[in-house]
């Protein structure tokens, strides 16, 4: 009878998980003629301990993998990958952070490395040797990077989130095609309503899909939080008018809105319960995957519609690459950061994410991952129309706060459901806000 | 090499032997190992929260002492008091829910039943399942489309449009209390039962001699008798109720527009997400004076005989 020992499980186990990621012959061999070359030289017995969000889609996984791989084959580094839920990483980052130990490299979520920036390694020479070879960085990725002049985290990729809807219902609504205007928009949700048919958005203290959209309807009107010297600012007119229009607006939504977390909108479009919501690409791939054609052939993405700010107001989140300064390997971090952004691994990441995450350097723009599904194509202009949430104001402890503790969504939230008036609801932001703006 | 003087020996002897056969200082020494364990794993926890609670510590940066700021803050803060609220609504309305049925089901228990075994194990199901668990099982019944509630009611023909359990303040914080006492029960009365088993049937006997009816037998035999272990298990069920997290933080976050905020979820919503870390465990210092008073009403309120405060009695 043939035993195995703990090592032998072990060992099978490491190399079924790799397994379904392995580097190809093809690219290992890119992969080294690329470590040759390259101006960041792996130090003697180097490693590297990666620490990422749980991925959203098994072919993005497989493809980071991969490169990570041939990374590993071509430089003789070996990179360990954990995983965690974007709750528990954050803390994890923060901490690493504070005791100077932990991963090497955190790819995080929003603008942590701006809470930290002295934990970070400066990256400025990887940013600029990217951006000048990839046609320069969209400006929301400068503002994520930078501070000041340094350069202190790898804006990686932007994860878009726009309407998702339903055409035939839109149509039926007396819409050929999606408002792009507020005024329209708040028409068709009520003639949505109206045809039984009615839409909705996360009111509850969903971090993703009730920050976005909540976001958009407070910029949309003219509203901020602080102005460019961090002034709360949010006690305006500008607001009350965006909450007035929350008002309205919460009236057509389907009657359970206001508990709805960052799942419950996924399920009720899927269900055909909504005909309109906000989300990333994951209904679509969702309805896609499941062979949901009837869904999947009816709906479509929208751009959020453009209000009285008479600009794009829209908030996407960033997913940045945090160098720890405290990394023994400084160098081989840096490799494995740049050769991951490099035109044919950054492709097949974007390929492998089938829209759910976007480019940030301009020359993926014409990437076929947008055209070949024309459904998509919406999704490609994340970072474009992208404001970073700490709009007017710097990325910070402050902005980082307020965005955790839901101030936006619970305004937007009270004024929607009319637990509130628009006034009420702005002057109480506007004192919790300052709770955290004051210096 | 130097010898010592043999009176210095016997001496020193004489003294150590003295100190080991001395009571006071061996009770000491044998409570030397739980007083560290208390003090590296409590009292040190404890301290630090209540000084971090004193800075403006923030996750990532060092803070400096800043006093009180944290609680006057606080104290003008209508969400922390919107969640003291709810925490004193969700404790006293739980627990007593909790203490009603769980008394009657340990008493049903403690009957003569058939499947006596197989029936209190049932019992214990909603204590077994991991409390994420039964947090997503409600999750999924509250749901405002698709909850098995409003679908049966609506098959039934008894309302048209489903519920929105979650959606509104009021029904919300009925739900996540209606979710809490359903997990709960189980441990009052499994405890309670183990209660009930001590009480000598020949109490009883002699009481239904004397003609004591079914009330009064409860009145004078069982619930004197069953004090000490109420005290002790409404204790631990106030404390559990006090500090949940799991069940809020699942189903509703906190929302809709805070209504369902515990302290204990406003805390880590402040302190690990918003980084607050100062203000967060200012909210946690917070519930120690709510939780002390509810330990002491139990221990003082409720364990009224002498014998059960270390006395004698009369």
């Amino acid at each position: 009878m043939q035993r195995f020992s703990r090592r032998d499980i072990l060992k099978g186990s490491a190399s079924l998980a790799i397994g379904a990621a392995v580097a190809s012959p093809a690219l290992i061999q890119s992969a080294r003629a690329w470590a040759a070359q390259s101006q960041w030289k792996p130090e003697q017995g180097a490693e590297l301990r990666l620490l990422r969000w749980k991925r959203f889609v098994k072919s993005e996984g497989t493809a980071f993998q991969a490169s990570v791989d041939a990374f590993t084959k071509a430089t003789g580094v070996p990179v360990r990958i954990d995983s965690e839920g974007f709750e528990d990483l954050r803390p994890k980052a923060a901490v690493a952070a504070n005791i100077g130990s932990g991963p090497d490299i955190i790819w995080g979520i929003h603008a942590d490395a701006h809470l930290y920036p002295d934990a970070m390694m400066d990256v400025s020479d990887v940013c600029n040797y990217l951006g000048g070879k990839y046609g320069g960085w969209y400006p929301i990725a400068e503002e994520y990077g930078k501070r000041g002049d340094k350069w202190i985290n790898v804006p990686f990729t932007i994860s878009g989130n726009f309407l998702n809807y339903r055409i035939s219902h839109m149509n039926k609504a007396g819409f050929e095609k999606f408002p792009d205007n507020t005024d329209d928009f708040l028409k068709l949700m009520q003639n949505l309503k109206k045809n039984g048919t009615p839409g909705g958005f996360a009111l509850g203290n969903a971090s993703g899909d009730g920050n976005a959209w909540t976001h958009w309807l407070l910029w949309s009107h003219g509203g901020k939080m602080v102005d460019e010297n961090e002034n709360v600012v949010i006690d305006s007119p500008e607001t009350v008018a965006a909450l007035e229009y929350a008002r309205e607006l919460g009236k057509t939504f389907i009657p359970g809105a206001a508990s709805w977390l960052d799942g419950h909108n996924n399920k009720a479009f899927l269900q055909g319960a909504v005909s309109v919501t906000n989300n990333g690409i994951s209904i679509y791939a969702a309805a896609v995957r499941e062979g949901m054609t009837e869904i999947a052939n009816d709906m479509d993405h929208a751009f959020y519609p453009v209000g009285p700010a008479g600009e794009p107001t829209e908030f996407h989140v960033m997913f940045p690459m945090m160098l720890y300064k405290h990394t023994k390997y400084p160098n081989a971090a840096k490799a494995l950061t740049t050769w991951l952004m490099e035109k044919d691994r950054y492709n097949a990441f974007l390929q492998g994410s089938v829209g759910y995450l976007s480019h940030t350097m301009k020359a993926f723009q014409d990437h076929p991952v947008w055209t070949e599904d024309p459904k998509r194509l919406v999704y490609r202009d994340t970072a474009v129309r992208s404001r970073s949430f700490a709009h007017a104001g710097k990325l910070g402890y402050a902005a980082s706060s307020v965005l955790a503790d839901f101030v936006v969504v619970n305004m937007v939230a009270e004024a929607a459901t009319g637990a509130k008036t628009p006034k009420e609801a702005a002057a109480d932001a506007a004192r919790r806000a300052e709770r955290y703006y004051r210096v | 090499m130097a010898s010592v003087p043999r009176e210095q020996v016997s001496y020193d002897t004489s003294r150590r032997i003295r100190l080991f056969s001395n009571r006071n200082f061996l009770g000491f020494l044998f409570m030397v190992p739980a007083g560290l364990i208390l003090l590296v794993f409590l009292t040190y926890p404890l301290g630090l929260g209540i000084w971090l609670g004193l800075t403006d510590v923030k996750v990532g940066r060092p803070g400096i002492f800043v006093g009180l700021e944290n609680y006057e803050w606080l104290f003008r803060d209508h969400i922390f008091w919107l969640s003291v609220f709810n925490t004193m609504l969700y404790t006293v309305v739980a627990s007593i829910v909790k203490f009603a049925i769980g008394l009657w089901l340990a008493m049903l228990l403690n009957r003569h039943l058939p499947f006596k075994a197989f029936l209190r194990a049932i019992v214990l199901m909603p204590f077994i399942v991991p409390t994420v668990l039964s947090a997503l099982a409600f999750w999924w019944i509250y749901d405002s489309q698709d909850s098995v509630i409003s679908w049966v009611l609506i098959e039934m023909g008894l309302i048209e449009e489903t519920i929105d359990f979650l959606g509104q303040p009021n029904s919300a914080r009925a739900s996540v209390i209606a979710a809490n006492i359903w997990r709960g029960i189980p441990f009052v009365a499994i405890t309670l039962l183990a209660g009930l088993q001590t009480i000598s049937p020949s109490l009883y006997e002699a009481a239904i001699i004397d003609g004591a009816n079914e009330w009064q037998r409860f009145r004078s035999i069982t619930y004197p008798l069953l004090t000490p272990i109420i005290a002790v298990v409404m204790t631990f069920s106030v404390l559990f109720t006090f500090t949940d997290f799991q069940l809020i933080w699942v189903m509703t976050r906190g929302g809709p527009i805070n209504a369902t905020h515990l302290m204990a979820t406003l805390s880590y919503q402040r302190a690990i997400i918003g980084g607050a870390l100062g203000e967060g465990a200012a909210i946690a210092t917070a519930m120690i004076p709510f939780l002390l008073a509810a330990i002491l009403f139990s221990y003082f309120g409720l364990q009224r005989r002498k014998w059960q405060q270390g006395g004698r009695d009369d």
